[in-house]
């Protein structure tokens, strides 16, 4: 046990960190439950969407993985798909290479657990005084990270519990690819890039069949933007 | 049977995409140009693609399919554009497709 004193410490640092969070709380304790509802319902076990909410830690990819452990899926096309939907992380980071420099064993964590709700709330937390940064963004990640978890175990319970007609519920992932591609078709001026993603997999599909879809589908896309890339300059999709 | 290793795979490859910023990109290299250009036109691409990805095991020319999807689709979209909230759009959506799906 820590003296009083760190007790009095670590109070006061939630009472600044957890108001920052609460949005993502609401967020992540819902959708945490409908995925933790998913695995159960989809045949998985508890501790399967444990695991994944705990070393995995990514939203959209995680109910990507459970199609992915449900369905035959070989190594390579697991890591090529984690790659493309979760690619875009490498970004987030670019805009704390410079912040984290000076922060000590903490930063390990604030890199791993850099998800797109935590990010966007990083962006907008303002300097304090009476706390080092370091100090807050770390608590906020591991708030963060406990709603998920809580919500993982929760949905995982109750879907357990309570036996009704689930029939239909994996629509949440639809329901929450939809949601994320609205809002990136909002936030770009150029839509080529949705067009582009819609349409490759479509094709793919008509080819190579739905369970053979991945790997065509993102090859298609890749090359396609590379491509266009060189007719357009790249700086007009940022709106 | 859960495959623990695809999920140590897809653990891995997400912890190295968030950790290769600080290592490729320190103080005083610049992101190379394509690189940035893909990292602004993925993500729009590749949530359009995951769409079709969750839906490809729905049938098209089952009316009794597709009539659902569109729906609930419909739905999600107009109450996100209306509301801009994540939980209502994804619940209300959800909730509607297992009705229909259900009757």
């Amino acid at each position: 046990m820590k003296s009083d004193k760190g007790g009095v410490y670590i109070k006061r640092i939630l009472k600044i960190a957890i108001p920052y969070t609460i949005p993502v709380m609401l967020g992540y304790i819902s959708v945490g439950m409908a995925y933790g509802l998913l695995i159960v319902k989809s045949g998985l076990s508890l501790w399967a969407g444990l695991a994944m909410s705990v070393f995995l830690y990514a939203g959209a990819m995680q109910f990507v993985a459970i199609q992915i452990l449900i369905a035959p899926i070989n190594l390579i096309q697991v890591a090529l798909m984690t790659l493309f939907v979760n690619i875009r992380h490498l970004f987030y980071g670019l805009s704390f290479v410079d912040t984290f420099k000076s922060y000590g064993w903490k930063k390990q964590y604030l890199i791993f657990g850099m998800t797109d709700e935590t990010y966007s709330l990083l962006c907008g937390v303002s300097a304090q005084e009476e706390i080092e940064q370091e100090t807050l963004f770390f608590t906020i990640l591991i708030l963060n990270q406990s709603y998920w978890i809580v919500g993982t175990v929760l949905g995982a319970l109750v879907g357990n519990m309570i036996h009704f007609d689930t029939t239909g519920i994996d629509f949440a992932m639809t329901a929450l690819f939809v949601v994320i591609f609205i809002e990136q078709w909002l936030a770009n001026k150029n839509h080529l890039p949705a067009i582009t993603g819609v349409l490759s997999a479509i094709i793919a599909i008509k080819i190579f069949g739905p369970s053979q879809m991945v790997l065509p589908a993102m090859v298609m896309m890749f090359s396609f933007l590379l491509v266009v890339r060189r007719y357009k300059s790249g700086g007009d999709n940022r709106g | 049977m859960v495959k623990w290793y695809a999920i140590a795979v897809m653990a891995i490859v997400t912890y190295l995409i968030r950790l290769a910023p600080f290592v490729l990109f320190r103080k005083g290299k610049k992101t190379p140009k394509w690189v940035a250009y893909m990292g602004s036109v993925l993500p729009p691409a590749v949530m359009g693609m995951l769409i079709i990805y969750s839906l490809k095991s729905v049938n098209i020319s089952a009316i009794d399919e597709v009539i659902p999807v569109a729906t609930a689709i419909t739905i999600t979209t107009v109450l996100h554009l209306w509301k801009r909230n994540n939980l209502v759009s994804i619940l209300s959506g959800t909730a509607v497709y297992m009705m229909l799906i259900q009757i």
